[in-house]
């Protein structure tokens, strides 16, 4: 069981010009004390063994429940042509462009994912990628701290708190306060989330306008589809926009590769962290597109990098401009629009339970029932659905608040048998 | 080629279904004041840009990618075709926060239950995490554990990691980035760590040193006991950068060389597509001391059921959830199909084939250093530097031969320096090739150095002016209201 083409006779054929007699003679430099004898990993299996033992526990997963479960991922159409276009293995077993002459397409479609991110946010720089929306946050914050030279990191009650946990693990061994709420006094930077991670939609300008008074940063965390009808982080003057990409033609895969998306304003952008492609010609003055301000790298700077991020999600973000392409302007506005509007629908079934949300909401909110929100989610399981996050599991409501997200894949039939399931549950 | 931009003509490729209840609106203060300005093509136009795009790029399925350090070999198909299923795919991760939920994840929590076994076996270590998203993120999470496990000790004092010269720019860069000071170690003249310089530079305030075994010269660590042992006299804690385990794999392990704390490039050992940069998988392994340490919630086997825990000195959480559980899920049935004898080849492969490929050469360039490489081989480029021949020529030069450039003028210990790493896919032939090719670049430096300097020219574009891009810092198509 290999993919190694060399046969007994290549094999002979290098040794013999390498000048040894054996694999074994090559392997001198290690101490002989130090080599392995057994271990236990399991004599190997074909193709079609593996297929099958791992399509056995494929379907041991739950993909075919009727789900309002968000939390900050969702379940959004993807158009096949997607999965198509990269799915060709000349991007997908290429590595990072470092030789621009052969690496044209990679570097096109990096800038043309520039350009896509900086229109949805209408922000002015983004790099090539970071690994998800909980590191770009840490990385933001990072940003915010070489920016602005202070150590006070506040984070807002409506960002999502796995986020917040990664927050606080990664910068856990930097001289850092790291404090809750929105006030900018003497921060860094202030985090929130638009939509909050309870569903809640909210302007952040005038906090915008706090944060600058006071010398702090503005990171705000989007949805990127929500970014097809709400207001976006530029427009509200922030500093650093940071997102979860994966709403952008990912799929839920059990939490990844995602898509980490960090985009900010022109004068941040040497303190930025990860890839950037830029735009410049050849001698024969042919468009073409490179790395560019690799001075701030850990490839060039080592310890003074701005981050130390070598690979990142290039494919993802290469998925996210496929999609956004196919869907196009008007495309996702309409995506948007669907999703908001379907969720105000079951929200208007959901007359048995208490809204929590203390202002509009796009395609989530949060519920108090009558019972225990994990006994009904379970209850419900059997009946098919996935009913969305009890908050209690994330540590972001009691016992009986339930999280509950629509895209536009539910349909008004689902919701309202689904709306009849839960109430009977929940009020019985 | 145009910009997508430029090809827009106002076409729809994909149209929805009417929606199925009632309209609703938000106040339009919280709104955007206009729709976002995103491409708009027909579904065939953009299946044509991308396929064009796609034609200006090289992969290891095109040619020959000799990438030093990169490990880019064969990704095999068998792993595509396994990531692809749906009950992975489509799989929502929060079915893992909530233990009513986890009945209906258990062959994803089992995949990652039977892969960390299986990791933590391959490299002889007591646990491994599949978080860590790529080989710098599991630096970092490394270099994380060192830290949760001093401070559980009391160490405060312990403020240094140290990493030696040839190491890869991401080992001092996850090390300040958690927050420690970074000492460098130089190698000494045959490509080793200095011992002499380690055993200065070592002393009661260092928290960790990180080792890369090989290391980028492409050489063992023969010292590498000794090594162990004057870190953990002052209770440093040995990291082992996993990038090049796929020259030992099946010979020897990390934890039985006295490691502590590693983490494994999956897209480099085992198999995984590199997607133009991304995304990997940096897995983390660990011995018994920093067992409980490592990030949570971790995944449990108890009565043949799967579920979740978070060890009790857990430094909390690297990744919302199982990092790039597709990749990983790659990785598994990388090893599974290997198994035992086939992952033990993969070793030997890589290293026979990386010492051919330098005996083929050795006449016509100067190898960095003197002895037996493990699974990559390095040259410098000096004597044809001195001709008015550069790594970079060298490397342009071959691209128009039909071969992916080597790495070149990394590690930043060797001038003008070329590395070269086969890996175990490549076949004699293609071996022979390759070699050919750089033979003939190397003959031309004498006899026709402008053809090298003026390559490539084989490629949709010459060398770019990197000046201009950094000057002009044009990175993006803004929004008309924007540019
Ligand atoms: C020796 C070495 N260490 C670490 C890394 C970083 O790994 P990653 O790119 O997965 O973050 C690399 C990547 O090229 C490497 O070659």
């Amino acid at each position: 069981m290999s993919w190694i083409p060399a046969t007994d006779a290549d094999r002979a054929a290098m040794l013999a010009a390498v000048g040894v007699r054996s694999v074994e003679e090559l392997f001198a430099a290690i101490p002989p004390g130090l080599r392995m004898e057994t271990w236990d990993v399991p004599a190997g299996i074909s193709e079609m063994a593996v297929r099958e033992k791992l399509g056995r526990m494929s379907v041991r997963n739950d993909v075919c429940s009727t789900s309002f479960l968000g939390g900050g991922y969702y379940d959004h159409f993807i158009p096949a042509a997607v999965d198509y276009l990269t799915g060709r293995s000349e991007f997908y077993t290429a590595y990072t462009p470092y030789q621009p002459e052969c690496s044209q397409g990679t570097l096109q479609a990096i800038y043309e994912y520039q350009s896509v991110i900086c229109r949805l946010t209408d922000m002015e720089f983004t790099n090539a990628s970071l690994y998800d929306g909980g590191t770009a946050v840490f990385e933001a914050a990072a940003m915010a701290l070489r920016v602005t030279r202070r150590n006070k990191v506040v984070v807002d009650d409506s960002v999502n708190p796995l986020y917040r946990r990664m927050l606080e693990t990664h910068a856990a061994n930097l001289d850092i306060e790291l404090v809750s709420g929105r006030d900018p006094a003497d921060a860094a930077c202030v985090i929130v989330q638009n939509p909050g991670f309870l569903g809640t939609v909210r302007d952040f300008t005038a906090l915008g306008e706090q944060c600058h008074a006071a010398g702090a940063l503005l990171i705000v965390s989007v949805y990127p589809v929500s970014l097809g009808m709400l207001k976006t982080p530029g427009a509200m003057g922030a500093d650093i926009a940071v997102a979860e990409g994966q709403s952008l033609g990912l799929p839920l895969a059990f939490g990844g590769p995602y898509l980490g998306i960090l985009a900010t304003r022109k004068e941040h952008v040497r303190k930025m962290p990860g890839r950037i492609v830029g735009m410049t010609e050849d001698k024969e003055g042919r468009r073409g597109f490179v790395l560019t301000l690799q001075a701030r790298e850990q490839h060039i700077r080592r310890e003074k990098a701005m981050s130390n991020i070598c690979s990142n999600q290039a494919l993802c973000a290469l998925r996210a401009l496929v999609h956004l392409s196919l869907l196009g302007k008007h495309g996702l506005a309409e995506v948007a629009a669907a999703c908001h509007a379907k969720a105000e629908y079951l929200k208007s079934k959901l007359g048995f339970a208490r809204l929590l949300n203390d202002g509009p909401t796009f395609n989530e909110f949060a519920v108090q029932l009558p019972k225990n929100a994990t006994e009904v989610a379970s209850a419900l399981t059997s009946q098919g659905y996935l009913a969305g996050l009890p908050l209690k599991s994330v540590g972001a409501g009691g016992d009986n608040d339930l999280l509950i997200a629509v895209t536009e894949k539910r349909t008004r039939e689902e919701m309202d048998r689904f709306a009849a399931a839960l109430e009977e549950v929940a009020c019985s | 080629m145009q910009l997508i931009f430029e090809k827009c003509r106002q076409r729809r490729a994909i149209t929805f279904d009417a929606i199925d209840v009632p309209e609703a609106v938000l106040p339009a203060e919280l709104c955007r004041a206009s729709l976002a300005e995103l491409p708009e093509l027909s579904e065939i136009d953009v299946v044509r840009h991308f396929t064009h795009l796609s034609q200006r790029n090289v992969g290891v399925d095109c040619h020959f990618y000799p990438l030093g350090s990169c490990t880019m070999k064969y990704n095999p198909k068998l792993a595509e075709a396994v990531a692809a299923y749906p009950g992975f795919s489509w799989l929502h991760p929060h079915l893992a926060s909530l233990p009513a939920y986890h009945a209906k994840c258990q062959g994803a929590l089992e995949v990652v239950y039977e892969l960390e076994r299986l990791l933590a076996e391959i490299a002889g270590m007591k646990a491994a995490c599949i978080k860590p998203m790529a080989g710098a993120h599991g630096e970092l999470t490394g270099v994380l554990l060192i830290a949760a496990y001093h401070r559980d000790k009391g160490h405060a004092h312990k403020d240094t990691i140290l990493v030696p010269d040839s190491a890869h720019g991401t080992n001092p860069a996850s090390a300040a980035i958690a927050g420690y000071k970074v000492v460098e170690v130089p190698s000494n003249s045959d490509g080793l760590t200095d011992l002499d310089k380690l055993r200065a530079a070592m002393n009661d305030n260092v928290a960790g040193i990180m080792l890369t075994c090989p290391n980028t010269h492409g050489l063992f660590e023969t010292n590498i006991a000794e090594i162990a042992r004057m870190a953990h006299e002052v209770d440093a804690l040995l990291y082992y950068d996993g990038a090049n385990l796929n020259a030992i794999v099946g010979q020897c392990r990390p934890g039985d060389l006295g490691f502590d704390v590693m983490h494994y490039n999956l897209h480099k050992t085992f198999g995984t597509p590199h997607g133009m940069g991304g995304p990997g998988s940096g897995p983390v392994g660990v011995s018994e001391r920093l067992l409980p340490y490592l990030p949570g919630p971790r995944v449990v086997k108890r009565d043949g059921h799967f579920s979740l825990e978070t060890p009790e000195k857990s430094i909390g959480r690297m990744t919302a959830f199982f990092g790039n559980f597709l990749i990983a899920l790659r990785a598994y049935a990388y090893i599974l199909h290997l198994g035992d004898a086939g992952l033990r080849d993969v070793g030997r492969m890589a290293v026979l084939n990386a010492n051919y490929v330098l005996a083929r050469l050795k006449d016509a360039y100067k190898p960095a250093f003197p002895a037996t490489v493990m699974h990559e081989c390095l040259f410098t480029a000096s004597p044809q530097a001195e001709k008015g021949v550069h790594a970079i020529d060298i490397a342009k030069a071959l691209i128009d031969r039909g071969y992916h450039a080597p790495t070149i003028y990394f590690p930043l210990t060797v001038k003008e320096c070329l590395m070269i790493e086969p890996t175990e896919t490549e076949s004699k032939e293609t071996l022979d090739a390759f070699c050919d090719a750089m033979i003939e670049i190397a003959r031309l430096v004498d006899e026709d150095p402008e053809s090298l300097r003026a390559a490539p020219r084989s490629t949709p574009v010459g060398r770019l002016d990197e000046v201009k891009a950094a000057k002009e810092l044009n990175c993006a198509r803004l929004s008309p209201h924007l540019a």
